[in-house]
């Protein structure tokens, strides 16, 4: 990828760590660790790789994404957000009383979301289903799908891996967000997951492992032409990362944050993001 | 409605109507998809599956089943999925309640077998609570089948209609009760038969046990009216009162527990109507193996059990 594009790609990850930022400051407490952690990935997907038109969000063959760690909505808003889907504004009414941004995505209230989730796992199985009807109607698009690590816990995901694998969905690409933490502790005392990747190889899977937060591995990644297989990519990475304190802070699944705190936090991110539009002279 | 119920049997078993008519809605419509959880071959589907490319066997996994056609819902697909009503219900209820329901996608769920028709697959495959299950995911609809042709007739409205759809049917043979090609109104009762002193509000197997047990009640002088409340949900609450309000007892008989199916439905409904409702179901138990003539007994699930609440609930 040429420097223009990565580092646009990485203003537009920054971007989307300020709007995660900015929806917690709204409402003061809200998941953020694993929203972090997944906005490099996001900012590839929506800033490169997938064809979307926020005009038109229910497009038969636009590419789809499932976050099926359906707590990583503030990340996923702040992407819509900035890609026109909705107002930006709109990320301050994160869980306000009748907000059209809920903790956990949903379809039904949120433009640009394709799937409702929640109940972790679910998504598994409904963006394979999404990627096979997809494939039987004829469609070019891919389905990308969002789990967390902790999410995998779950028995229905590895009931998802094995029938997407069985039935040759190759247009569906499986994010696992391994960024070793969940809701009590870390996901290696919790329920040891053993290698991830050699598990989705496994199951028939194409698998890979990248550093999760590096723009330009995601990008390589998921810009690669479809295999036969469907293809399993583990992002190892940093919950909570890009906001060193909330990096450093052992259990920050969900947090209760101060304004003042969350100010702290957009100034920095917005100095680093000023200090990347310096540098490419904008 | 053309009514013919004679108490014969018809010749079709309901697994023979499964078997041809959900081919036939994949090759009417392009947009129908069947999903089973490796039990095609109950239900006479297993033959012709592998020449249909949506006809998808998902293997032993009823909760990426349910999602997987979830998903197909979204992207456009009328989903219709089949397995052993227990794990139609209970062993995926998160699935269609969140991935169904919450996420308004659309599918036809229909789990056979329901309560004693299990019969010799045992109390582990004996939903006597699926019902209420289903009834508690809000806007559902839930039918509990009469005989073939009504099966026939829902299976192929069910396809198009919008939301989470349950059918409980046995695979075996019923009594005929309606006219071939007979047409039926989603959420109205049928009236079988007219009656004065007790009305007795009917689904599934139970409907040919009610018309039995109104005859022999008949004979003692007794007139009760037989009403097949095949939607469960939503109830046809409007027939239920105008019943209520002209007959000394009301009387309901299904094959599913008392709580959460027809008889709590009924009495949901008439709370406080004053009028005394009986009912024929499974009292709080789990189910047990055995012949379906036999569990009936057992259960009380029978036509003389019914006409033995009727006559107590008119004491």
């Amino acid at each position: 990828m040429d420097s223009e594009t990565k580092r646009g790609l990485e203003e537009f990850a920054l971007e989307i760590r300020i709007g995660i930022v900015e929806q917690i400051k709204a409402r003061g407490f809200g998941h953020i660790g694993g929203s972090l952690s997944v906005a490099d990935a996001l900012a590839v997907l929506y800033g490169a790789v997938m064809s979307y038109d926020p005009k038109n969000p229910d497009k038969e063959d636009r590419d789809k994404l499932v976050s099926s760690k359906g707590h990583a909505g503030p990340a996923v808003y702040a992407a819509l957000a900035l890609k026109g889907f909705f107002p930006y504004e709109e990320l301050k009414t994160l869980n306000q009383p009748g907000t059209r941004l809920p903790s956990h995505c949903d379809r039904l209230k949120t433009k640009g979301i394709d799937m409702t989730t929640g109940s972790l796992g679910q998504g598994t199985s409904l963006a394979v289903g999404m990627a096979l009807g997809d494939m039987l109607k004829g469609r070019k698009n891919r389905v990308f799908l969002i789990t967390g690590d902790g999410e995998l816990d779950e028995g229905q995901a590895w009931e998802a891996a094995m029938f997407a694998a069985a039935k040759k969905v190759n247009n569906l690409v499986w994010l696992v967000d391994y960024n070793k933490k969940q809701l009590d502790g870390y996901v290696k005392d919790i329920l040891e997951p053993f290698d991830f990747e050699a598990k989705f190889r496994s199951f028939g899977f194409d698998a890979v492992t990248i550093d999760g937060n590096d723009i330009e591995k995601l990008y390589e990644v998921f810009t690669k032409p479809a295999g036969m297989r469907p293809l399993a990519v583990i992002l190892d990475t940093v919950k909570g990362s890009g906001v060193k304190e909330v990096e450093d802070t052992v259990s920050n699944h969900s947090m209760n944050v101060g304004a003042e705190v969350c100010d702290k936090w957009l100034k920095q991110l917005g100095d680093e993001l000023a200090a990347l539009r310096k540098e490419a002279g904008r | 409605m053309n009514i013919v119920y004679n108490g014969e049997m018809d010749s079709r078993a309901f697994k023979d109507i499964l078997g041809a008519t959900i081919p036939r809605l994949a090759a009417e419509d392009p947009d129908v998809v069947y999903l089973d959880a490796d039990l095609m071959s109950c239900i006479g589907t297993a033959k012709w599956a592998p020449t249909c490319d949506r006809a998808i066997n998902c293997g032993v996994a009823e909760a990426n089943m349910i999602g997987v056609a979830c998903g197909m819902s979204a992207v456009g697909f009328k989903p219709i999925v089949h397995t052993f009503g227990p794990f139609a219900s209970r062993r995926c209820y998160d699935q269609i309640f969140l991935s169904g329901g919450y996420a308004k996608n659309s599918v036809t769920v229909i789990g056979t077998d329901p309560g004693v028709c299990a019969a010799f697959n045992g109390g582990t495959h004996m939903p006597f609570e699926d019902v209420a299950l289903y009834r508690a995911i809000p806007n559902a609809t839930v039918v509990d089948i009469t005989d073939a042709n009504m099966l026939l007739d829902v299976l192929t409205q069910f396809k198009d209609m919008q939301g989470v759809k349950y059918l409980r049917v046995s695979r075996k043979n019923a009594a005929k009760v309606y006219a071939d090609g007979s047409k039926f109104e989603i959420g109205k009762g049928i009236v079988l038969r007219e009656g004065t002193d007790a009305a007795i509000f009917a689904c599934g197997i139970m409907v040919h046990e009610a018309m039995q047990a109104a005859s022999s009640l008949e004979k003692e002088g007794i007139s009760a009216a037989v009403i097949d409340m095949f939607t469960i949900k939503p109830l046809d609450e409007a027939l239920v009162k105008a019943y209520a309000g002209k007959v000394k007892a009301v009387v309901t008989a299904e094959n599913h527990n008392r709580i959460g199916g027809l008889y709590s439905a009924v009495c949901e409904t008439l709370a406080g109507a004053g009028v005394r409702v009986g009912h024929v179901a499974v009292e709080d138990e789990y189910g047990e193996v055995g012949p379906q003539d036999y569990l009936q007994k057992r259960f009380r699930l029978t036509a003389e059990h019914i006409a033995e609440e009727v006559r107590s609930a008119l004491k």
